[in-house]
This record gives structure tokens, C-alpha cells and sequence, in this order.
């Protein structure tokens, strides 16, 4: 007996389970969000992430009665688990804006299924980032200032500084993915109205489809639409973790003064936003029973993203070393990354080495690569070693400079701990309440992947099955 | 409230898109023009069939992606030269390299916003009220699994007895008269 998720021609792992019609597809996934019976399951994972948020809710009244002091931020270490949980948070957001921009580019029909909750997870990850400058900032209420605006004051910001650039990038980021996911979902917002028996729903998802009707003369323009947000988000998601690695490059303190930094970040965010995918994927198949849709194909394609970029970091990490130990002739350089090491800190360091560079060359297997559970492990293993990459580059590199005498080092207090773990609640939180009020899957695009969905010409015009 | 009296077309439903496709390629060499497709998910040949080839989507986009580095870059050099100017470490007031990253960002900020808006105001949307979905099939079908076409009143070809009899001659499910 053939495995039936094993294509008869090729002999690889199909996509999508084959038998499926466009009124199956449409069923399944719009009855996990049409369903009168919420699985109890959800309420209990709803629950617990809302508990976790109402630490988040405390840690940060906290810190706003108290101000930044609560954290354990001082000098030399005046940066700490704020920016750290920043740039993680952002980078795991930019692998959504990757399977649904970049993937799309490039033709990559696998990445249908996953693209919507990758997004999803996009903008709850830009969300938890976002916080974290706004509240850094010390007077949060004047967060604004940021912005160019004429005020009676007079004053106007500075544009020579990449903290100023990561406000315009950040904010287009969000915006931009906010706006793309939105776009995505009106049609199948529409099949949500159609479907829905209750008044509210109907109303509801009536409203947010925007009258959309799938005329053949507005797909058109959506897929143009769609594809130009896509040439758009490419570059924006490059640009993004790009002004982020400024942030550090263009200072001039040794272990942040490099020219790696760009491209090397990047990849980290990247590597780190396919593990995200990952833990996120597994359980919701698993639970909404979609394996059907979110396929072994998927976890392989998917692992194998991880191996590339993970590799790409390896040789950040490498070029990092040689530069400063052979490269640069610098004795602080030299110092940095020594210090780095066999420092007092210099666990983290090795902590990083293992679960982003040695423990990820398991999925050079393949029976790992298409194990959900292996994989599981292994995005959470890597998301481990993403935040103690940012870690050791912003800790490591701050608290022992030039001067013996300003050494110091840096313990995170219980509130930089609830508010790191506050975060993980609100990303989990809101994910919870997507999965539930809206299509997880995107419809349209899954029906475009199926047999029937190709226009016949007369040549191969052979009697037709309906549904 | 229906905003207007009487017949807004006849809808022909199939079960294929091929079936849609050559009804709609049928129906345009027959000479109707004012006539509309509606699917599940995008079907290139039926935008084709019924002989629409082109939409501005792109030139607005452009345009909007112009506006925002044009808007970002004269704002920079405004704020930089005229209304705030800060000597930072003796970089020139003109320092046009550090502007660009945040026009860059605008102009991919802006050129976003137009496409997905543009995208909507071409193609009429917000739209609270529309005919089609007076039909009794159209929800039930329109944005699950079933293809609409929909020939319109308002062709100066449409005659509803010939027409009717036009498109049950390509095997659709049913067509139905839509009222405004």
C-alpha cells in the first residue's frame, strides 16, 4: 500500500493531502472559526496565556510608577533585557513577512498553507517588540516625541541617528504587515460572512469583507495588489533588521562596530522566525486536526529555511571571531571577544554556540526534519540560542569596556523576567484569539493549489468532475 | 433599501471553471460587454475572457512610492537645514546619506498604502450594498466553491428571453434573475 501523502510520480511529500474539494477545503477551515462548539482545550490555552498577560499588566504598572529602575539596567550595562526581547521579538516577526512576501515572489506554492499565521504571528511579534522601546524610554507618555511634528517647542528630531531610522522602520513594518495580512484575509472574510449562521457574525464578518464578491475584475486587481505588497515587504523586511543591526553597528564600542552586523542579523531573524513558525505549527495541527493541510512537507521545507540561515549565522559568528582576534589588530577588539568567551558571562556565549550552531545540525537528518515533535524541540531549542545571541551581544559587549576601573556586570531583576515572560503571554494571548475569530488558512489560496481549480483548453477538455 | 426598480442580469452558476470560462468567452463573442465573473479564488482566463487586460493598481503604487520619498526627503532636509539645524559631531547640516534610510522606509510605507487602497477604491470597495447578493445561490456558492457569471441589464444586448436562452445553452447549474 503507497503512502498516500507520497507523490506517485516524484516520490516526495505532496502538500496537501490529495482528495480534497473546494467545498472540503472551505469547510474545514472555516468550521474551526464558524464552530458554535469552542473546543474546551482553547478556553484552558486562552486562559493560561490571559493569566501570563496579567503579569505583563503588573510588571509594567510597576515600572511606570517606578520608572526604569526597576530593571537592572546602570552603566556599563545600560542596554538589557528592553532591547534584548526588541530585536528577538522583531526578528521572529520577520520569517512571517518572509513565506508570505519573499516565498510569494518566488513561487513557492507550499507556503500557502502557512502563509496567514505566519503572518499573524508577524504582527503579535511586532506588537511584544514594539512595547519594549516605548517603555524603555523612561516617560512612555511622550512617546510621540519621536515622531516629526510641529510642536511649540521647536524642536525637531535628529536624523542622523539609528534610533530615530528604527522608528521609521519599525512603524512602516507594522503598518506594512498589518495592511498586508488585512488584504489577504478580506476574501476570505467574505466566505466567513457567507457561511456564518448568526446574525453577528454575519455582521461582523459582513462588515470587515468589505462587500467583497470575488468578481473576477477585483481578483485581478488583489493579485496585483498582492504581489506589489510583496516586492514591497521584501526590501522593507531586509531594511528593517538592517536599521535594528545599526542600532549597534554604527556605534563605536568593540563587539558592536561591525560591518557583519546587517546581513548577519537578518539571517538570525530569519532562522529564528522559521522556529517560531515551527512551535507555533506543530500544536495547531495537531489539535485542529489540519495534516491534511500543514504538511510533513511543510516541517521539511521548513527546517531546511532553518539550516540555511542557520548556517549563514554559524559564519556571522565565525567571521565575528576572526575579525576581532586576527582581523582588526585591535586590542580591545581582541579583549571583547576573549572576555566574550572565557569572561565571567562566557556561558552565555557557549550556551549560544550549542543551540544555534551545534544542536541545529541534527536536521541534517531526515527522519528528525519530518518528526513534528523532533522539530518542535528544535524551534524551541533555536529560539533559546536567537535570544542568547542578542544576549551575549548586548550584555557581553557592554559591561567590561575600555577602562578596568568602569567594569561592571548585569543580573536581570524579577521584573525584567516578568516582563520578558509577560510578552511570551500577550504573543500567546493573541494568537489564541486569532485562531479562533479568523481564518487561519487562507481559502482562496488553498483552492487555487487543487487539481480542479486549472482552467482546461479544449485539447485536454476530458469529462469533468464536479464536487 | 434597493436603490433602483427592476432586473440588475441574469446569473448563470457552474460547477468548473472551465464551464465558466467558456460561457464567458461565448458570451463575449456574442457581443455582450457589461458582464461580470465571480469565483472563489482568482481566475486569470475569466478576467481575460471577458476582456479585461489591465488595471492601474501598479501606477498607483508608484506614485504613492514617489509621493513618500519626495514627502520624506524634503522634510529631512527641511528640519536639517532651516527649522532645527544640530551640529552633530561636525556632520554637514546636509548630511543626505543618514536621510536616506527614512525616505527609504516612506517610500516603501507610502507605495504600500496606495497599492492595498488603490486596490479597494478601483475596485469600489467598501461597497455596503450590492444585487448580486439578492440572488438566492450567489452566498451559498460566490466565496466557497461555485463560479457566477453574470450578464447585465444594462448591455444593449440583453434581452432577458434571449439571453436566458443563451447562457442555459452552455449547461450551467441555474440561472437565476437578479433584481436591484
Amino acid at each position: 500500500m503507497l503512502d498516500p501523502m507520497l507523490d506517485p510520480i516524484t516520490g516526495e511529500q505532496r502538500v496537501l493531502a490529495p482528495g480534497h474539494t473546494f467545498k472540503s477545503v472551505t469547510e474545514k477551515i472555516s468550521g474551526i472559526v464558524l464552530t458554535p462548539h469552542t473546543p474546551l482545550g482553547w478556553f484552558a490555552g486562552f486562559l493560561l496565556a490571559g493569566g501570563v498577560v496579567g503579569i505583563l499588566l503588573v510588571a509594567v504598572t510597576w515600572l511606570f510608577l517606578k520608572g526604569v529602575g526597576i530593571w537592572a539596567i546602570t552603566i556599563p550595562v545600560a542596554w538589557g533585557f528592553a532591547i534584548i526581547n526588541f530585536v528577538w521579538w522583531i526578528g521572529i516577526g520577520h520569517a512571517g513577512t518572509l513565506i508570505s512576501a519573499i516565498l510569494l515572489l518566488f513561487k513557492q506554492q507550499w507556503r500557502n498553507s502557512i502563509n496567514r499565521f505566519a503572518e499573524a504571528m508577524t504582527i503579535f511579534a511586532v506588537v511584544c517588540a514594539g512595547m519594549f522601546p516605548l517603555i524603555h524610554v523612561g516617560r512612555p507618555w511622550l512617546g510621540y516625541w519621536l515622531f516629526p511634528y510641529p510642536n511649540t517647542m521647536n524642536v525637531w528630531p535628529q536624523f542622523r541617528s539609528p534610533l530615530l531610522w528604527d522608528v521609521f522602520a519599525v512603524s512602516t513594518y507594522a503598518t506594512i504587515s498589518v495592511v498586508f495580512w488585512y488584504i489577504g484575509m478580506i476574501p476570505d472574510l467574505g466566505t466567513l460572512r457567507d457561511r456564518s449562521k448568526s446574525k453577528i457574525g454575519q455582521f461582523l464578518y459582513g462588515f470587515v469583507a468589505l462587500g467583497w464578491r470575488g468578481s473576477v475584475r477585483h481578483w485581478v486587481r488583489y493579485e496585483t495588489a498582492s504581489l506589489l505588497l510583496a516586492g514591497l515587504a521584501t526590501p522593507l523586511v531586509l531594511s528593517v533588521h538592517t536599521v535594528i543591526s545599526f542600532d549597534f553597528a554604527v556605534a563605536l564600542l568593540p563587539g558592536w562596530h561591525t560591518t557583519i552586523f546587517p546581513p548577519y542579523f537578518v539571517a538570525g531573524a530569519v532562522y529564528s522566525g522559521f522556529a517560531m513558525v515551527i512551535t507555533l505549527a506543530v500544536p495547531i495541527r495537531k489539535f485542529y486536526h489540519l495534516e491534511d493541510l500543514i504538511t510533513i512537507r511543510h516541517l521539511d521545507n521548513m527546517a531546511k529555511v532553518m539550516l540555511t540561515t542557520g548556517l549563514i549565522v554559524a559564519y556571522g559568528y565565525a567571521m565575528e571571531v576572526f575579525m576581532s582576534y586576527w582581523y582588526s589588530a585591535s586590542h580591545w577588539e581582541y579583549f571583547m571577544m576573549w572576555n566574550r568567551m572565557f569572561g565571567p558571562m562566557g556561558w552565555s556565549y557557549w550556551v549560544l554556540v550549542t543551540c544555534n550552531i551545534a544542536l541545529p545540525q541534527l536536521m541534517w537528518l531526515r527522519f528528525w526534519r519530518r518528526s513534528p515533535g523532533l522539530m518542535f524541540l528544535m524551534s524551541l531549542i533555536v529560539n533559546t540560542g536567537m535570544w542568547f545571541e542578542r544576549f551575549v551581544i548586548v550584555v557581553t559587549s557592554l559591561y567590561r569596556d575600555y577602562l578596568p576601573s568602569s567594569w561592571g556586570t548585569y543580573r536581570a531583576t524579577r521584573w525584567d523576567y516578568a516582563t520578558f515572560v509577560g510578552t511570551l503571554g500577550l504573543f500567546t494571548f493573541l494568537f489564541f484569539l486569532f485562531v479562533r475569530f479568523l481564518p487561519m488558512i487562507p481559502m482562496s489560496e488553498i483552492r487555487m493549489m487543487l487539481p480542479q481549480a486549472k482552467v482546461r483548453t479544449e485539447a485536454e477538455a476530458l469529462p469533468e468532475a464536479g464536487d | 433599501m434597493p436603490i433602483r426598480e427592476g432586473t440588475y442580469g441574469l446569473l448563470a452558476e457552474f460547477d468548473t471553471p472551465t464551464q465558466l470560462v467558456r460561457a464567458a468567452e461565448g458570451a463575449y463573442s456574442a457581443g455582450y460587454r457589461r458582464m461580470d465573473c465571480y469565483t472563489p479564488y482568482p481566475v486569470e482566463e475569466a478576467a481575460e475572457a471577458i476582456g479585461f487586460h489591465k488595471d492601474e493598481v501598479s501606477l498607483v503604487c508608484l506614485i504613492g512610492g514617489l509621493l513618500g520619498v519626495a514627502a520624506m526627503f524634503s522634510l529631512e532636509t527641511w528640519i536639517s537645514l532651516w527649522a532645527y539645524p544640530l551640529n552633530i559631531a561636525g556632520r554637514p547640516y546636509y548630511s543626505w546619506p543618514a536621510f536616506v534610510v527614512p525616505a527609504y522606509e516612506w517610500t516603501i510605507l507610502f507605495a504600500g498604502l496606495s497599492a492595498a487602497f488603490g486596490m479597494l477604491a478601483l475596485n469600489g470597495l467598501p461597497q455596503v450594498y450590492h444585487p448580486l447578493f439578492n440572488a438566492p445561490n450567489f452566498r451559498n456558492g460566490a466565496t466557497s466553491d461555485k463560479f457566477f457569471l453574470c450578464l447585465e441589464a444594462t448591455d444593449p444586448k440583453f434581452e432577458l428571453g434571449d439571453t436566458r436562452a443563451f447562457l442555459e445553452g452552455h449547461a450551467p447549474l441555474s440561472v437565476v434573475e437578479v433584481e436591484y
